[in-house]
């Protein structure tokens, strides 16, 4: 009665409870509901995904990688709610990598520090300082703007699992929303890599190494992470002041403009990541270990430790780009001492003397 | 061992090239020496002889639009050509898309890339029709060519005489080929219900119309021309179907078909060879680019006519003009995309199917190059979207099967991709049936055709288990 009231005074009701009055247009389908409605299903719909896809075992130790920024403050805020309302029976941790950026990571870990307080998760913080014996503002120092996101992004990947090790978590969550998965998948088509294509969109990666990986965020809009908190949670929002990527930039801007046109055309995009027919003949890199660092790596160093021997070697432009990487060089010189044949065939300018 | 030596660089260089300067000889003696050469540009790469388009045709290289670092730049007018027809020829006789006893159908639309389509088949042709001629047993046939263009008047309002000019154009076009003379079928969309002209426009107009997002209205429109090409196919007596489709549409089909969630299907699209229909559609120019096709028309002025072309919109428009986008960022992305999804796996039905009869067409089965043609195990027939005639998923059909309204009057629906129940059927449960009726039988039939296939197949995957009554009483 109180529904029919509202709808002859004129005024629209919420579509799902069809009881409050609508605070907003919901970005992923549209729909105007109300602030309550809208703090349900959004949890609700990650609840699902985390139970439909058994994301976790009671018991488990799991590390939330947290950056301050808002996806993953929202992760780590959602899931702690979850677990207590569920009893998901879950260890939660903060594992936050401090790369070494002044202006940008040391106040964003400020926020991090201020959410162990608030959510009380236990925080764990790895530095590339400790972990490289390198800053990021020291290796940008000494490179320059161009590349070193490469650098930052092989270091932060593996500093995380180091950092997820420490802690002895069984599962590292991070905050990667839908946007991102979207984006991702886009780029592998662009860049031609069909091997990442088939398993960018997978929410657990890396069951067979060490620390699993999954993405409980892997159907959430960014729109809607960005709504959620407004007001009243805590994040740091500053771009990194080394990031402006373009390239990536470019499939992002897209992405938003498709959203604004079909906003579920994201959950599309991932819906065909997940369906391509990639036949199983398709070459997938073998897994072994870097024969210095033990990190998990299909080549006989891992990059990280490629990057970190350029850099201390003085030779920064090591393993950035395709073919001039130490294991290529390292490859060449045993093929040299195979037999001269192979050496008739190779390019001459690139044998070191 | 070469490179051993301080001297290794000059030695290695002259090593490699030494092919080339040979083929330079000529050249040197008249042009003087091969200094004069390496510092002159417009020297195509290819031949190292004429000049490059550029140099030759100004107007053609730099208006291919943003193309000045392209192809122009690089190679002279014939290598370009020859190029471009090679990689024709490369997709048609490794796909074995065209075979002597075939009855070819080009659909032209105006564009540049069916404009190519229609001259590079018109010289596969004449060449095939001079070898005859000089051939003594006669035993090669020639295969038959003819030209279709959809008028899709229906759906979108061009005044009458600018429609008729057009036409007649393409008329023009079609008889300056050299002979003999090719069919030329311009078919509106509506002739696809068998009701008379008038009440299928009707009909047609009343579907369209019906359609409410921009983006499926025209993916509908696109489904229906492939259904009126099969339609005059099939009555004419055509055995291939030739699409003009290049690399740059089949990267914006890529995208377009990721974006709408159809990456399961997408796969089916994008070969050489699509042979779901009753009449394999082929795609010769599945390896050029959109950019190549029309500065090979304006080089040979293979004339075009433009009036129809319409930008696309919606989805697909932010599509193309994104894909345009990378193009001036990085020339061979669009290679790319189709490489990408060129290494997702095909269909069983992206070949052409081989028909073993024996009856005299030997030497010409002797003299195909086939590279891409290998046996496929017996799969199960794929189910097919009633409204795109995309293969569908299975764990998506019986997930629909199951949460299927349970009503008899969703029939066909019910095996409908998810991007068609979308952005094509009615959201209204209720005008589902009324929706139905305005569809074209064909779509019908070969909705219900497709089930019927895969009934037929699953009997047979279970025959060896089923107990005949006599075997049961033994």
């Amino acid at each position: 009665m109180a529904a029919a009231a509202a709808k002859l005074k004129g005024g629209r009701l919420c579509s799902i409870c069809n009881d409050r009055r609508p605070a907003l247009k919901r970005p992923k389908t549209l729909e105007q509901i109300c602030r309550e409605c809208f703090y349900a299903v959004f949890e609700d719909e990650i609840h699902n995904v985390i139970v439909e896809n058994q994301l976790f075992k009671p018991g488990e130790r799991i590390a939330i990688g947290a950056s301050g920024g808002k996806d993953s403050t929202v992760l780590a805020y959602v899931l702690s709610e979850l677990n207590r309302r569920h009893n998901y029976g879950l260890d939660l941790f903060l594992l936050s990598v401090d790369e070494g950026i002044t202006g940008y990571r040391d106040d964003s870990l400020e926020t991090v520090k201020r959410n162990e307080i608030q959510y009380g998760l236990p925080l764990k913080v790895v530095s590339y300082k400790e972990l490289y014996g390198w800053t990021m503002d020291e290796i940008v120092k000494l490179i320059g703007l161009k590349n070193n996101c490469t650098f930052c992004g092989v270091f932060r990947r593996q500093a995380l699992d180091r950092g997820a090790a420490l802690l002895k978590v069984d599962k590292l969550v991070t905050g990667h929303n839908a946007d991102d998965i979207a984006e991702t998948v886009l780029l592998n088509i662009l860049r031609g890599d069909i091997a990442r294509l088939s398993r960018c969109t997978s929410i657990t990666t890396g069951e067979d190494g060490p620390i699993p990986r999954c993405k409980p965020f892997k159907y959430t809009y960014e729109k809607e992470i960005v709504i959620y908190p407004f007001c009243w949670l805590d994040y740091f929002s500053t771009e990194c002041i080394y990031s402006p990527n373009a390239y990536r930039g470019f499939a992002r801007e897209f992405i938003k403009d498709l959203e604004r046109m079909r906003p579920r055309a994201i959950l599309d995009i991932i819906k065909s990541g997940e369906d391509f027919r990639i036949s199983a003949s398709t070459k997938m890199p073998e897994q072994g270990n870097c024969e210095r660092c033990g990190y998990i790596s299909s080549q006989k160093w891992c990059k990280a430790c490629v990057l970190l021997e350029g850099l201390n070697r003085g030779l920064p432009k090591l393993g950035i780009g395709r073919s001039r990487g130490l294991n290529n060089e390292q490859n060449k010189d045993m093929k040299q001492t195979d037999g001269t044949k192979s050496m008739q065939s190779k390019q001459c300018g690139t044998l070191d003397f | 061992m070469a490179c051993n030596s301080a001297t290794c660089q000059s030695g290695c260089y002259k090593d490699s090239d030494s092919g080339a300067v040979q083929k330079r000889q000529p050249a040197t003696e008249k042009g003087g020496g091969d200094l004069v050469f390496s510092a002159n540009s417009c020297v195509c790469i290819k031949c190292k002889d004429n000049e490059t388009i550029a140099a030759t045709h100004p107007a053609v290289s730099g208006g291919g639009g943003g193309g000045g670092g392209g192809d122009g730049s690089r190679f002279c007018a014939d290598c370009f050509r020859g190029n471009l027809f090679g990689k024709f020829r490369f997709a048609v006789t490794s796909n074995a898309m065209i075979s002597p006893s075939d009855n070819v159908l080009i659909a032209f639309s105006g564009g540049s890339s069916s404009r190519v389509a229609i001259q590079f088949v018109h010289e596969m042709h004449h060449k095939a029709q001079k070898n005859f001629d000089a051939s003594r047993d006669k035993s090669l046939p020639v295969f038959g060519v003819g030209v279709a263009y959809i008028d899709e008047s229906a759906s979108f309002t061009v005044p009458s005489h600018d429609f008729d000019r057009a036409v007649d154009e393409m008329k023009l076009i079609v008889s300056n080929l050299a002979p003999p003379v090719k069919q030329f079928h311009v078919v509106p969309t509506e002739s696809i219900y068998s009701s008379d002209t008038g009440a299928g426009r009707h009909k047609l107009m009343e579907l369209i119309n019906s359609v409410s997002d921009v983006t499926g209205k025209e993916d509908l429109l696109e489904h229906l021309r492939m259904l009126s090409l099969q339609k005059i196919a099939v009555e004419n007596g055509y055995t291939k179907l030739v699409l003009g489709t290049c690399t740059s549409r089949i990267a914006c089909r890529v995208l377009e078909a990721t974006v709408k969630g159809q990456g399961y299907s997408l796969a089916a699209d994008i070969q050489y060879v699509d042979a779901r229909w009753e009449i394999p559609v082929v795609l010769p120019l599945r390896d050029c680019i959109s950019e190549e096709l029309s500065m090979l028309c304006s080089l040979d002025s293979l004339k075009t006519v433009e009036t129809f072309q319409r930008p696309h919109c919606g989805i697909n428009g932010l599509i193309s003009s994104f894909v345009k986008l990378l193009r001036e960022e990085n020339p061979s992305r669009e290679s790319t995309i189709v490489r990408t999804a060129g290494k997702l796996k095909p269909f069983s039905f992206n070949r052409i199917i081989e028909v073993n009869d024996c009856n005299g067409h030997s030497a010409s089965q002797r003299r195909q190059k086939k590279y891409n043609l290998k046996p496929t195990e017996s799969l199960p027939p794929e189910s097919f979207c009633s409204i795109c005639h995309s293969p569908l998923k299975k764990s998506d059909t019986t997930s629909l099967n199951a949460t299927g309204n349970g009503e008899a009057s969703v029939g066909i629906f019910a095996a409908t991709c998810s991007s068609c129940q979308y952005q094509i059927l009615p959201q209204e449960p209720s005008s589902l049936e009324s929706f139905r009726s305005l569809l074209p039988q064909q779509m019908i039939s070969l909705a219900k055709n497709g089930s019927c296939d895969r009934q037929k197949w699953l009997r047979e995957e279970i025959q060896d288990f089923l107990l005949s009554d006599s075997e049961d009483g033994t």
